[in-house]
């Protein structure tokens, strides 16, 4: 074959290469430390296990003990109540700054100082973010102190800290950031034309926010609702520091598993977590398509 | 735009709140953890002092603070290194179409939204079946990558979609080789981007705990060690070590500002 091929058809093959090899090492290691991992816990999700540890055949009690298991839906419409919630807040939170940002904010160095104002936090730990609601919070925090100062309350409160309060508090706080880049994003690219011909048409500001800034943010609205919905929906950390115990959700029902090196256990729930987060995302893309907004 | 109303000082009043709910529970645990020794986890503030700083570095008070602090800084430098270089090639692959292209970026998708959770036992379990020891510098390194990599992929997804190829034309037609065009023409104009890419690797794998907690082994990293920490450590301690780690990352994130400024008016000059 080779002796017949022209030197320029022969270069052609070459380049055809180039992609390929560019993109092997993203290949490797999403292939070994994404795709075999799943892959293994879908396995060890049909074995048995005792005291000893796997025992390496197959079974479906996994799923039969789990799906018939009271607690185990409770978790799950916990979870789902906690991601709902969480998604409401961080949508109205994350709409109203980008929008303020994008439409309020004149001059492009303040926008995007602005923007950075509200990015930086996620690249520090969200496991100090939590705890630095300990002075406001708890006990004898500042909110304590004040609500009683206030004389509003005579005891201090004791679920502002470790209940579903706090639990969906530190969400907020923590990811509707998730919300702010991606609805910034999409709304800075929202032709200002646009804007202007509904206005001179005779448009209010509540119309022209209704009938062209909204339709015209979903795909950002989308993007950021993936982040929120998938990263509360797997979350463990959040809910145990946050929670104090009182709080249950999917991530936690499983870190309880690991704990008790029940790994078939845990990975039975963690199908049953990734089929609910693939669906969700499954059914959000299909109102937008990522590639577009990159 | 051009209206100045009531909407606007109400939006204006709304981001300011926002804000405060954003940076002020970190500011009050900065300002504790300056308190005297006989401080508390509330306020008020009892003296002030760097006591508690003092007290982060006696192992018998945080366990062992710079063993874990010299790893995670190791760890986070090597997933900002292998982050750039594998977003930076596969970047440059998405520029032309290649079996496997669609599954690949959708791959990558996933690697997002797949709980942090699953990643961790999913890579404890392939470990253990395959009897190797997790380490944090072997599992806990790939843990992490999963996490930085699709960061740093579709943000060289993004940089190169409004790439002007243009430039790199007109570099071949005064007749650069693909090698000098890359190092000349590609590699300057997205070096900011690149720069992004390496401030992500660093900081989500310098903070990272889920994907590091089935997968680190014996020795902690530095967000294990503070976790451990939360559940018996009730002193000023806490916010000293948590006060430190946020002005680390707050430091790493201005330097990285800096640069990318001064990688700008270089160029503009």
């Amino acid at each position: 074959m080779s002796s017949t091929t022209s030197p320029i058809a022969r270069r052609m093959n070459r380049r055809a290469i180039v992609p390929h090899l560019l993109a092997t090492p993203l290949w490797l290691v999403l292939g070994v430390f994404l795709l075999v991992p799943i892959v293994m816990i879908v396995l060890v999700s049909f074995l048995d296990y005792n005291n000893d540890g796997l025992i390496y055949s197959f079974v479906l009690d996994n799923y039969r003990d789990m799906l018939g298991s009271a607690v185990l839906w409770k978790t799950f419409f916990a979870t789902l109540r906690f991601a709902v919630l969480v998604w409401v807040f961080t949508l109205a939170i994350g709409f109203t700054v980008a929008y303020f940002l994008a439409f309020h904010v004149r001059t492009q160095l303040w926008q995007m100082t602005l923007f950075q104002v509200c990015a930086i936090p996620f690249l520090t730990s969200n496991i100090i973010r939590m705890i630095s609601w300990i002075p406001t919070l708890g006990r004898n925090g500042l909110l304590n102190q004040a609500l009683q100062g206030a004389g509003i309350t005579s005891q201090p409160l004791e679920w502002l800290l470790f209940s579903d309060f706090a639990v969906v508090l530190a969400f907020v706080h923590l990811y509707t950031l998730f919300m702010v880049v991606p609805i910034f994003n999409t709304m800075m690219r929202i032709d200002r034309s646009l804007v202007e011909a509904a206005r001179d048409a005779g448009a209010s500001s509540l119309a022209v926010l209704t009938n062209v800034i909204i339709p015209l943010s979903l795909p950002g609205i989308a993007i950021g609702t993936i982040f929120v919905v998938t990263l509360v929906m797997g979350d463990f950390v959040t809910v145990r520091m946050m929670g104090g115990g009182q709080s249950a959700s999917m991530g936690l029902m499983m870190s309880n598993s690991i704990g008790l090196l029940q790994y078939p256990t845990a990975a039975a729930q963690a199908m049953v977590l990734l089929v609910t987060v693939l669906l969700m995302v499954a059914a959000i893309l299909r109102v937008v398509d990522i590639r577009k907004e990159l | 735009m051009e209206k100045r109303g009531l909407s606007h000082v109400l939006l204006a009043g709304f981001f300011a709140l926002f804000v405060l709910f954003l940076y002020g529970p970190t500011i009050t645990i900065a300002l504790l953890s300056f308190q005297g020794p006989a401080g508390n986890l509330t306020f008020p503030m009892r003296g002030l002092s760097l006591h508690w700083f003092e007290n982060l570095f006696q192992t018998q008070m945080v366990g062992d603070f710079a063993g874990s602090l010299s790893r995670t800084l190791i760890l986070a430098v090597a997933v900002m290194l292998l982050t750039v270089v594998i977003s930076l090639l596969a970047g440059l692959a998405f520029r032309r179409r290649f079996r496997g292209a669609t599954v690949l970026f959708y791959l990558t998708v996933a690697s997002l939204i797949v709980p942090s959770i699953l990643i961790s036992l999913g890579i404890g379990l392939m470990f253990s079946v395959l009897g190797i020891s997790p380490t944090w510098w072997g599992s806990a390194l790939g843990a992490h990558l999963t996490w930085t990599l699709p960061f740093g992929v579709l943000i060289m997804f993004a940089v190169f979609n409004r790439f002007d190829r243009s430039l790199e034309e007109a570099a071949r037609d005064l007749g650069a080789s693909p090698w000098q065009s890359f190092r000349h023409v590609v590699l300057p104009l997205i070096a900011p981007s690149l720069i992004g890419v390496a401030l992500f690797g660093f900081s989500l794998s310098y903070d990272e705990f889920a994907r590091s907690s089935m997968t680190a082994g014996s020795d902690n990293t530095l967000p294990l060690e503070i976790y451990g920490m939360t559940t018996n450590v009730t002193t000023p301690v806490l916010y000293a070590l948590g006060t430190m780690t946020t002005g680390f990352s707050f430091a790493v994130i201005i330097a990285c500002l800096a640069l990318v400024l001064t990688l700008r008016r270089n160029r503009s000059s």
